[in-house]
């Protein structure tokens, strides 16, 4: 019975239901008129499935969005595993990512639509700007931290530099690399959006900004929790490829 | 003339390792090993033994072509050390087991490594682990094993590669009493199977007493052999009668009266 109780899926949905509770309850108070209910926004959403409106806007959406996720893992990744590797990059990297990550990005955004205009290719940069900062500094900081006795052990064994790179550094790097990427998806959902209600009103962003403008705020509510949903559906899709490809170690339990 | 070739040849090939006249400064001066000379016979186990900062894991990294000298040599039947070679395994005090690999990839990575295919390293790697007591765990992962279990990995990986000697860095340090015992009776097994050179690190001298044929006492500042020790026990006897034994408490007795003064 005990077991039930702390049982990591119980625990879970326990932690949703507080959230969703707390949400109706503050909808009803109500804190706002422009706050609505949990399950008024539910029943938005349904309505945004059912009529189609939501299956409409995601490709606009999700276009530059996976594009720069994925441009923006191989050139994080690549870049932060080459710092990590190399102390001459780091130095000359480094600084800029930092300075990168802790900058209002937002504010570039206008600079970026003078520079590329208001199509696809402002929207992509905007979600690399967003993710490779953090998949970088995170990659980087992972192989620098490969326990001292694995390389160690990997050079007694006669193993090439090429080898000990690819068969322990990266691997023991792998669970901060995955978490730079997890943190970089969440900062690429951020991005696409921004770049929607910043740059050109498209996809999920049109939908939110259109909701908004014409007072119709559960279906604005629905269209943010619906983008919340893929992002934490995205991020746990990265995390089961982690275990599956490089640490099947995790998938024992502990 | 040719009596005399024969027993220099003789006495150089029942030496595996010779360290001459070998010094090691880190960079930012810390002097590590002073004009260290030691060498290290076939067949045999010698235990490194001294208080800690006598530069005993430094000379045994140096041998195993991890740390470059600052000045000496190094030689292995012979042969200059330049870097780690097939003719030498290293079994660290930390384990070096790869978390996200099985027992049985951990124990062949060192063939894996070499390039060896995998049924063929597999095999090799089964036979080890049955060796170091590990049969049925080769589909575990470390973390699932205790911290003895752990270094029978190591050792397993350092016997599969098939070198000559193994260099061993305080390879019981990180494991409990109880199972240390059991190990170091394991090891004296091992040591009459192998037949191989090992270089064993402690700083236990009951530990160094029971399991090795000679002991070099490492003395810090400046770092020096200061004794080599022949423990002359019969190791036939039982692990327990070995324990007892008078010879092997009064070498005990005699390590800690010349080590004493150098712990404060």
């Amino acid at each position: 019975m005990r077991s039930l109780f702390t049982h990591s899926l119980t625990l879970r949905v326990l932690s949703f239901a507080i959230v969703f509770g707390i949400w109706e309850y503050l909808g009803r108070v109500p804190i706002s008129p422009a706050f609505p209910t949990f399950l008024e926004t539910m029943s938005a959403l349904g309505s945004m499935i059912a009529d189609g409106s939501m299956a409409a806007v995601y490709p606009a959406t999700f276009q530059p969005l996976l594009i720069g996720l994925v441009i923006s893992s191989i050139l994080g990744i690549a870049c932060g595993v080459f710092m990590g590797l190399n102390h001459k990059a780091e130095w000359f990297g480094a600084p800029v990512f930092i300075v990168l990550q802790s900058a209002p990005l937002a504010a570039l955004i206008p600079l970026l639509t003078f520079a590329y205009g208001i199509g696809l290719t402002s929207k992509i940069i905007t979600v690399c700007i967003m993710s490779v900062p953090v998949i970088v500094l995170n990659a980087y900081t992972a192989v620098r931290h490969t326990p001292v006795s694995m390389i160690e052990m990997g050079e007694s064994y006669l193993g090439s530099r090429r080898q000990i790179i690819m068969k322990i550094i990266i691997p023991s790097a792998s669970p901060v690399i995955y978490a730079g990427l997890r943190l970089g998806a969440a900062m690429g959902f951020i991005g696409a959006i921004l770049a929607e209600l910043l740059i050109t009103p498209t996809g999920i962003g049109d939908l939110i900004t259109y909701n908004q403008s014409i007072a119709e705020y559960e279906k604005m509510y629905a269209a943010i929790f619906s983008i919340m949903v893929f992002a934490v559906i995205f991020i746990e899709i990265l995390e089961r490829t982690e275990y599956l490809f490089f640490r099947p170690d995790k998938r024992v339990t502990q | 003339m040719s009596n005399s070739s024969a027993a220099v040849s003789r006495a150089a090939s029942s030496i595996a390792v010779e360290v001459e006249k070998v010094s090691k400064i880190y960079p930012g001066g810390v002097e590590a090993l002073n004009d260290m000379t030691i060498q290290f016979p076939k067949g045999e186990l010698t235990s490194l033994l001294g208080p800690s900062g006598c530069g005993k894991t430094t000379l045994l990294k140096i041998i195993a072509g991890l740390l470059p000298a600052t000045s000496g040599r190094v030689t292995v039947n012979g042969v200059e050390v330049t870097g780690p070679g097939e003719e030498r395994a290293f079994v660290f005090q930390d384990f070096a087991l790869m978390p996200w690999a099985t027992v049985l990839r951990n124990a062949a990575f060192g063939l894996e490594l070499r390039g060896v295919a995998k049924s063929e390293r597999h095999a090799i790697a089964e036979k080890y682990i049955e060796a170091v007591g590990l049969k049925g765990c080769e589909k575990l992962y470390p973390h699932e094993l205790s911290g003895g279990m752990r270094q029978r990995v190591g050792l397993a990986r350092a016997l599969a590669v098939d070198a000559e000697v193994l260099l061993m860095d305080e390879p019981f340090s990180a494991v409990d009493e109880q199972t240390r015992r059991k190990f170091q009776e394991d090891l004296l097994d091992v040591i009459k199977h192998e037949g191989k050179t090992f270089i064993f690190v402690t700083h236990s001298i009951e530990e160094a007493v029971y399991v090795s044929h000679s002991i070099a006492l490492l003395l810090p500042r400046p770092s020096r052999v200061s004794e080599i020790i022949r423990p002359d026990i019969d190791r036939d006897i039982s692990p327990d009668a070995i324990r007892r034994d008078p010879v092997y408490l009064d070498i005990v007795e005699r390590i800690w009266k010349g080590l004493r003064t150098y712990v404060e």
